[in-house]
């Protein structure tokens, strides 16, 4: 990154004072800046789903080569969104712009810019649905300088860009919704916002490609079929070097007991790939301590949904390979790896958008006789709920001693815990695999965590300063509970995280490093015949082995 | 200056002098008393009903609270009932204490940025938004229960003992009412956070500080007419009983003041339906509130939900077929 902005010149930019003045005023001038905004999708990539207004364009250039009506279809993507959401409808109307959800953005803490307050960022939609939607508007729309005295603004090329900028700068994590007295989400509007944008061909290719790879090859990074094999093939050697057994994994297998899905990016990127394995090593030791039955599947090979950045129906074409699979292989129930937006998907859309899944068993843990009951009727459960219960039940045997060299803290993702309330679940698990556990502090953990920065689909290259600023506030406080525990581990349940979060730590607090939690489990499980180990699963020396190296 | 805040100002000024002038003036009494009320409470009527149907009209497609504590689900792990509620009891408990208490503005905090050696964010709780709102809302609640007084007779028993509690402070002639104070300051206050509060500033809107300024209007006139002028208060309560049984009368001498208090609270009235001040109908219906955290344990039905194409696993696996054999991946059909 030495091309990137310094991390003191970035905390140099951050005001939290706005400027005084009208913010539409402002719209004309704002400029997308280089290092915070991502690419446009590629033509291609849209054309996959069909989806409109595919070509080459270029966030820079003056002309977007927008459809002659791009008006009229955000006129009528409005209008028709406010009829299919009531979340919509009343967000725009009841805002009564107290202001308490200004300072809960991460990207207003870190970058300071006003039109990252949760509140101006609905503003700026909101001042167009009041000039086209509401009697007010239209009324002193007719009096001189009425409009502005609405709050009001017509929809102009400018403004779209001013959307577009800012609906890209915010990760959809719901902590504004927390403080908001009213519930006003800002996910929610983004995602409309979005949607919206959808119509006209303005998707950016971080989103677009993987959801177009996701489409075609079942995972967001297009690993083929015989490549994902090869790559989790890759994992079994290094497994066999480390414990001596062999924890090859099964694919499409029919009749098997549980269908188990995890993002992609835990098979391909580094930290993730280390939690793919800890997944390998539990598959592995269940079916040998207790017969249990699981697969994978090449087709299925996504737990994340990048539709979900899209639009709602790219989310539920990408999301119904879950349930297809599960069916045609026949399996009881299925079980999700450790996501974040993957997680917020499967919770509150997926059993709605591709359900119901009668095809399936109420999810029920062979080996503890537990019956998942929040999970009874989407029959999806989560891997921490899976593995905190086996602890629990004595049903794992641990060696605590080979994470102690880990001193760790835990990162709740937003989607999981503002989406869906997992909090205790992976608590449970780092507590019962490692010993020195620290939270942050909490203003900044459970349902007040701060986003990694890089989340909803803006975890690209090319907006590395916008990632960065985001990440502050997170970064405060893992560098407050490194100085003062000396803690040198980050956990987390996210895919994303696993990615964002590293860069993260090397950025603000480079001596830190993340951990997936399943990776930590990995570590302490005693596999039946297993030698006697003395690496950890990144082959670095486990405590106490590292005079053997 | 702000035009913002100057333009509801002079509306504000503009307003009362209308009604004073128009009553003390143009002998208007017929309808700033009894015309322009009746039309404003219908507005509110109407208008109220009107948005809170529209809302109700628009679908709920995804059942999506936002959730603030832990999740129920495996039975030894303790669950946040309110916050993250399962269940219609748990649901209710929260929108209570979300409509009566505030619970999620409690919860604000108030990001500081040290700029020193070690760079801290710090976060501190931020209780005096809270503070003010809840004075505000309940001040203004026990402000308009108490006006029922004139518009009831005999006045009911539960009335009297609102006022009497109100006034427990027994202060002055005639004795002081708590809840006018507590409203006018409470107003005030939550005014001087938007002109004083440079980010507050910055988000607020005409909207936001006519309603402000129109409230003042209306408790300054209250209290004027209560504490310090003379207003002649059996024929106030004559004008009000009219209204109220629809018989409208207008009595001699009752000033321009009173008119202009009424015309106020009209205005506000009629206003109401077209603002943010809706955000009391708005919040019973908040879906990432008033819904349980129960997706996957209870399907949620979205009543537009329709069929969208695929990519099926026989489309993939034409697609794939060579490469899966040749890597021993299973296949459907072997060719």
């Amino acid at each position: 990154m030495s091309d990137q902005i310094k991390p003191d010149e970035l905390i140099n930019k951050i005001d939290y004072s706005p400027g005084s003045g009208n913010w539409m005023d402002t719209t004309p001038s704002v400029q997308i800046q280089p290092g915070m905004y991502c690419y446009a999708a590629k033509a291609e990539s849209v054309e996959t789903l069909g989806l409109p207004n595919a070509r080459p364009w270029n966030p820079l250039d003056e002309d977007w080569h927008l459809p002659e009506n791009w008006q009229e279809i955000i006129f009528n993507g409005i209008k028709e969104r406010l009829e299919r959401f009531r979340t919509f409808k009343i967000f725009m109307d009841v805002c009564v712009r107290c202001g308490a959800c200004a300072d809960k953005c991460h990207f207003f803490l870190g970058t300071g810019d006003p039109k990252n307050m949760p509140v101006l960022r609905a503003e700026l939609l909101r001042s167009v649905y009041r000039n086209d939607f509401t009697t007010a508007g239209k009324i002193l729309a007719k009096i001189p300088g009425g409009s502005r005295l609405a709050g009001a603004r017509p929809m102009t090329l400018d403004v779209l860009k001013e959307w577009w900028y800012y609906f890209f700068q915010c990760t959809e994590c719901r902590r504004c919704s927390v403080f908001c007295p009213y519930g006003i989400d800002t996910a929610e509007i983004t995602i409309m916002a979005r949607e919206i944008f959808n119509l006209i061909g303005l998707n950016i290719d971080w989103i677009a490609t993987p959801v177009s790879n996701c489409f075609k090859t079942g995972n967001h990074l297009g690993i083929q079929p015989h490549a994902f094999k090869d790559m989790l093939d890759f994992f079994v050697e290094d497994l066999e070097e480390i414990t001596g057994v062999n924890c090859a994994p099964q694919y499409q297998k029919k009749g098997a007991d549980i269908l188990f899905i995890t993002p992609s990016g835990d098979v391909f990127a580094d930290p993730g790939t280390y939690t793919c394995q800890g997944y390998l090593i539990l598959f592995k030791y269940l079916k040998e301590k207790y017969g249990l039955d699981v697969t994978w599947s090449t087709y299925a090979s996504e737990g994340g949904n990048f539709g979900f950045f899209t639009s709602h129906e790219t989310m539920k074409r990408l999301n119904a390979k879950m349930y297809a699979e599960a069916k045609r292989l026949g399996v009881k129930w299925i079980l999700g790896g450790e996501c974040g937006h993957m997680w917020r998907v499967i919770h509150q859309y997926m059993d709605t958008m591709n359900g119901p899944a009668d095809f399936l068993e109420v999810p029920m843990n062979p080996i503890t006789g537990t019956i998942f009951e929040n999970a009874r009727s989407t029959k999806m459960v989560h891997i921490t709920e899976f593995t905190a219960d086996l602890i629990k039940h004595g049903k794992l045997e641990l060696d605590k001693g080979r994470n102690g060299n880990r001193i760790m803290t835990f990162h709740d993702s937003c989607n999981t815990s503002r989406g869906m309330g997992l909090l205790d679940e992976p608590r449970y698990v780092i507590q019962n695999v490692c010993d020195n556990f620290f939270e942050m502090p909490p203003n900044t953990i459970r349902e007040q965590t701060f986003c990694c920065g890089s989340g909803s689909g803006l975890n690209a290259g090319e907006n590395m300063e916008l990632r960065m600023a985001g990440a502050l506030p997170r970064a405060n406080a893992v560098k407050y509970v490194h100085e003062k525990f000396g803690v040198n581990t980050l956990g987390t349940i996210c895919a994303i995280d696993r990615a964002a979060l590293s860069t993260l730590c090397e950025y603000w607090v480079p001596e830190v490093e993340v951990y997936g939690i399943h990776e930590l489990v990995g570590n302490a499980l005693i596999l039946p015949g297993e030698k006697n180990r003395t690496q950890d699963l990144r082959m670095e020396p486990l405590p106490g082995c590292e005079e053997d190296e | 200056m702000n035009q913002k805040y100057l333009i509801p100002l002079t509306t504000v000024f503009l307003l009362f002098l209308v009604a004073y002038t128009g009553v003390e003036g143009a002998g208007l009494q017929w309808f700033f008393g009894i015309v322009f009320p009746y039309l404003a409470v219908f507005a509110f009527l109407a208008g109220f009903v009107i948005k809170v149907m529209g809302w109700a009209s628009s679908a709920v497609p995804f059942r999506i609270p936002t959730t603030c504590g832990q999740q129920k689900s495996l039975p030894w792990i303790k669950q946040n009932c309110i916050d993250n509620p399962d269940t219609s009891t748990g649901v209710f408990i929260r929108m209570v204490l979300e409509i009566f208490l505030f619970r999620s503005l409690f919860r604000n905090t108030k990001a500081a940025f040290n700029r020193n050696v070690s760079n801290k964010l710090a976060y501190s709780w931020e209780i005096f938004l809270w503070l003010g709102a809840l004075a505000f809302h309940y001040s203004f609640l026990v402000v308009l229960l108490r006006h029922f007084r004139f518009f009831t007779s005999p006045v009911p028993s539960c009335l009297k003992w609102l006022e009497y509690f109100d006034g427990i402070v027994q202060l002055g002639l005639p004795g002081l009412f708590v809840s006018g104070v507590v409203l006018l300051a409470a107003t005030l206050f939550l005014l001087a956070r938007r002109i004083f509060d440079t980010k507050v500033t910055y988000i607020s809107q005409a909207a936001d500080y006519f309603p402000l300024f129109l409230i003042i209007g209306i408790a300054a006139t209250g209290i004027a007419m209560r504490y310090f002028t003379k207003v002649d208060i059996m024929g106030i309560k004559t004008l009000t009983m009219g209204l109220a049984t629809f018989s409208p009368v207008i009595p001699e001498g009752v000033g321009g003041l009173f008119y202009a208090h009424v015309f106020m609270v009209s205005v506000l009235f009629a206003y109401f339906p077209a603002s943010k001040l809706m955000h009391m109908g708005g919040i019973f219906l908040s879906p990432t509130r008033n819904m349980a955290n129960n997706t996957r344990a209870k399907r949620h039905v979205n009543p537009w939900n329709y069929d969208v194409k695929t990519h099926t696993y026989a489309e993939y696996e034409d697609h794939f077929r060579d490469k899966m054999i040749e890597a021993g991946l299973p296949v459907d059909k072997k060719e």
